[in-house]
């Protein structure tokens, strides 16, 4: 493949004053039960090349899977180049190392299709024997993916990566109430997969989801768990964080780097270099370094994420944050979202509500004003508090709030984070007051 | 390329085998501010097979269509590790066929630079509308030539068209920011993106005019739902629970969804089918070679039907409705919806408007969610009723509800029906596929609605 890339850059050149290759090669095995049984084995191969090219100074774009027409694909570059955007991109002329990241494990690509079918058939055994009325779809999926970025001005990046993830959604319907619990891992080593503790975690949800608790409409304190915080909070810092929406003035949190404008105790980075996580990665899509941004340190804004085009565009330079899919071009999207731990251990938050709600699955949140930082989602699964103790699930419940008002006083920040797919590290997040609509 | 195809899928033995191949060609285009920010062409081709041993499926998709013969060989012994207890697929005509795609203005017979000129021309309409701090304009075309060859001998060329844009309109004020869009797609007709003045300009007015709408108190409302946003709500609602493959291995959603069970009163019908003509969701043929229908789920108000793959209607002892679509050559076909719409009722909108005290009027969609049993959905624009009359703007309006509840809480029905083609629906890894939905105006009492 490397050699296409050369020959595709060539080719490029004659009529481009700049040209990138962005290729992926990969091969991906989903193994999925369904309703406790095995249901399929499925093995996908994709490979893909991008063409970025800058001509009369202007950005085209051109992808295919087809390689055998490496002319085919010049052409489409420069006949979109004539429309594209002015390139103010700085273009990387350095060869990345793959470093320390260790993001290949060859005990992933050896994984074979039986193993993974056991593995699946342990979960599903382990959480059935919880009840006979529990339905359990587990997927357990392994990818060994190649990504080469090389452009014409010398940049280089080429890494290898796997991924094994594994997930369990289990569901029991009773006559007025569908029960849905899930949980997910993921890491680029099969040994670091931790399947006990993503089972522990959703039996103990189980348990606690047996009874239904009357909820009630006001203003109550929340507690979210950090699947919770992922699902309802990162949504609207990461829209708001984004260079772009920045640069467009389309952000609330933009134009005000140095000020305190969260809890004092409220850190965010993005971090795309963590050791054997799946969201890291020497460099980004378009050869920049990966880095570790810190976002907001104690509740200050420090930083926005930015791709090439968009940190030109802005008089700044790239965060390693250009990601894009083969079909476009690259913009900015976080690595690894982390927020730090705080002091406060999830029993002592709990401890602490005479009333309230912890919120683990939150439904519809992304549907909301993002950009102003709203989020308003069906609580899909959460447990109301009575006197700093869980008893029961709440149903036909709403939240909703400002995550950039909520985010200015918090009663607690849990004393551990937790990594949720290789994705994201959050701890719980304690709010003393958010809006809760109920029937 | 067809003897080889027949060939590949008769050197394996399995109980059932099916070929897709399928080569596309898509544009996409993109404007942020008053730039146009990127402009592409995409190219691909590749294929799948999907084998069935005993009720085990296995699945294998590629870019390297050469070694077909491999990949079947794999598809089949992934089946084998899968087996299951037999799995008889109802019948289903073999066909040979060949489809082709025709539209008023084929997206095909554009040029690049008359796209362009026309999304930009939108685009400098909603800046000269209404003071706005940004904008965006999305649009991407895509034509497909697929190969179905399945091991029964069906064998069909269907060539389809695509077309989907969305204008939005982003106004500011301090810490404020809100928006406006308007959303459409085709069947890879140009058509539906002239004449939308009116629609964008009022999405460039919307953006400005949401920032100063008064927020709502969280609480339980009567909502009136515009055909848009009703749209939405029975696809999220009810369309999904009507896709067998969530149904047909839980004992207990089989008995709550069993056929012949009320849900509403006698006003309400739905139905879904990709056989209704001319809308983004319709076809001729669906992945598994099965041809398009239409498909009442809800008629009178009782349960008459679900959507199904021949799979799920094989366990289930009901008809193919030929409703499996795989979103491309990458995934295996699933039980999707294709163009789901209500059926217009008796009451006009003054009729439905003045019954109601005190409720919100909720317009348009940013988009929903659903479990199930549970929904939720966005409003994109939102009024206070008062006395049966409009009142006062809002913004933030999310609404949620319980399925089951909800479809017996709809107290009345609009004679109109509108629909909405800018839709892509997301089903586990498979997203956006091509969907429509209609409906007319609905007024649904006891709807929770989250707020401050």
């Amino acid at each position: 493949m490397r050699t296409l890339a050369e020959q595709v850059l060539a080719l490029a050149r004659r009529s481009a004053e700049w040209a990138e290759v962005f290729m992926i090669s990969e091969e991906e095995t989903p193994v999925a039960f369904e309703a406790n049984r095995l249901r399929s084995i499925e093995t996908r191969q994709t490979r893909g090349l991008a063409l970025r090219v800058v001509a009369g100074g202007r950005i085209g774009l051109a992808s295919s899977s087809r390689l055998d027409d490496p002319q085919a694909l010049v052409d489409d570059a420069l006949a979109t180049s004539r429309f594209g955007a002015q390139s103010v991109m700085a273009y990387p002329s350095e060869r990345v190392e793959d470093g320390a990241l260790d993001l290949y494990d060859e005990e992933v690509t050896a994984l074979s299709p039986d193993a993974m079918v056991q593995m699946g058939q342990q979960m599903v055994d382990r959480v059935r024997a919880r009840g006979e009325d529990l339905l359990v779809d587990v997927n357990v999926h392994k990818d060994s993916a190649t990504v080469t970025v090389m452009n014409s001005s010398g940049g280089l990046s080429s890494y290898r990566k796997t991924t094994i993830s594994a997930s369990v959604h289990v569901n029991r319907t009773r006559e007025d109430d569908i029960l849905d619990i899930f949980e997910s891992d993921a890491s680029c080593h099969l040994r670091a997969l931790d399947v006990d503790g993503m089972l522990s975690t959703l039996l103990g949800k189980l348990e606690l989801a047996g009874d239904i608790a009357p909820a009630r409409t006001g203003s109550l304190p929340v507690i979210f768990t950090p699947k919770g915080v992922a699902m309802a909070l990162l949504g609207p810092l990461t829209a708001a964080l984004s260079g772009k929406a920045v640069l467009e003035g389309a952000s609330p949190l933009g134009g005000r780097l140095g000020e305190v404008m969260f809890d004092p105790g409220f850190s965010l980075l993005d971090d795309g270099l963590v050791p054997g996580m799946p969201a890291s990665a020497p460099s980004d899509h378009e050869g920049v370094p990966t880095q570790r941004t810190s976002l907001i340190e104690g509740g200050r804004l420090n930083a926005y994420y930015y791709d090439l085009q968009t940190a030109g565009r802005a008089g700044t330079q790239s965060t390693g944050n250009g990601l894009r899919s083969l079909a476009s071009l690259p913009t900015p999207a976080p690595r690894a979202l982390r927020i730090p731990a705080g002091q406060v251990a999830y029993p002592a938050m709990l401890a602490d509500v005479a009333e309230g709600l912890v919120v683990d699955q939150i439904m519809g949140a992304w549907a909301g004003n993002l950009l102003a930082g709203d989020f308003s989602g069906n609580v899909h699964l959460g447990f109301r508090v009575e006197k700093g103790r869980l008893v029961g699930r709440v149903k036909n419940t709403m939240l909703a709030g400002n995550v950039f008002r909520a985010l200015q006083h918090l009663a607690g920040i849990g004393d551990r984070a937790h990594w949720l797919d290789g994705q994201t590290e959050v701890p719980h997040l304690y709010f003393a007051n958010l809006a809760v609509a109920a029937r | 390329m067809r003897e080889r195809i027949v060939s590949a899928l008769r050197s394996q033995q399995a109980d059932y085998i099916e070929v897709r191949l399928e080569e596309s060609e898509s544009t996409q285009v993109r404007f942020r501010g008053h730039e146009l920010e990127e402009a592409g062409r995409t190219r691909a081709l590749g294929g799948s097979v999907r084998a069935l041993v005993r009720g085990g499926w296995g699945f294998a998709s590629f870019n390297d269509v050469e070694r077909l013969p491999v990949y079947v060989e794999q598809a089949v012994h992934q089946a084998r590790l899968a087996v299951r207890e037999p799995l008889a697929l109802p019948s289903v005509p073999v066909v040979e066929d060949v489809v082709r795609a025709t539209a008023a203005r084929d997206v095909r017979g554009v040029s690049l630079d008359d796209k362009v000129r026309l999304l930009g021309e939108y685009n400098e309409l909603m800046w000269a509308t209404a003071p706005l701090q940004t904008t965006a304009v999305r649009y991407s075309d895509l034509v497909r030539r697929t190969t179905f060859a399945s091991s029964e001998g069906s064998y069909i060329e269907q060539e389809s068209l695509d077309l989907a844009a969305t204008f939005v309109a982003v106004a500011r004020k301090g810490n404020e920011v809100e928006q406006g869009f308007v959303s459409t797609g085709s069947r890879g007709d140009m058509k539906v993106l002239e004449g939308l003045h009116g629609e964008v300009a009022a999405a460039a007015r919307r953006a400005e005019s949401l920032l100063s709408a008064a927020r709502i108190k969280g609480g339980v409302y009567t909502v009136l739902v515009d055909p848009k946003l009703a749209g939405v709500f029975v696809h999220e609602a009810f369309g999904h629970l009507s896709e067998a493959d969530h149904v047909y291995e839980n004992p207990r959603l089989r008995e709550i969804m069993v056929l012949g069970r009320r849900f509403a009163g006698p006003h309400l019908n739905i139905a879904d089918g990709a056989a209704v003509p001319g809308r983004r969701g319709s076809y001729a043929y669906d992945s598994e070679g099965v041809p398009a229908q239409k498909t009442y789920l809800i008629r009178e108000g009782v349960l008459v039907g679900r959507l199904h793959s021949r799979e799920t209607a094989a366990r289930m002892g009901e008809a193919p409705t030929g409703n499996a679509r795989a979103i491309s050559y990458r995934y295996p076909p699933i039980v999707r919806m294709t163009n789901t719409f209500i059926e217009p009722g008796q009451a006009t909108f003054e009729d439905l408007l003045s019954g109601v005290k005190e409720g919100v009027y909720v317009k348009g969609s940013f988009g929903g969610e659903t479990s199930m049993e549970m929904f939720t959905f966005s409003a994109g624009e939102a009024f206070m009723i008062r006395d049966g009359k409009l009142a006062e703007p809002l913004r933030g309006v999310n609404l949620t509800g319980n399925v089951f509840q909800t479809l017996a809480n709809i107290e009345g029905i609009g004679n109109d029906q509108a629909w909405s083609e800018g839709g892509g629906c997301g089903k586990g890894e498979q997203s956006p596929l091509p969907v429509s939905m209609g409906s007319p105006h609905l007024l649904i009492h006891d709807v929770v609605i989250g707020g401050e």
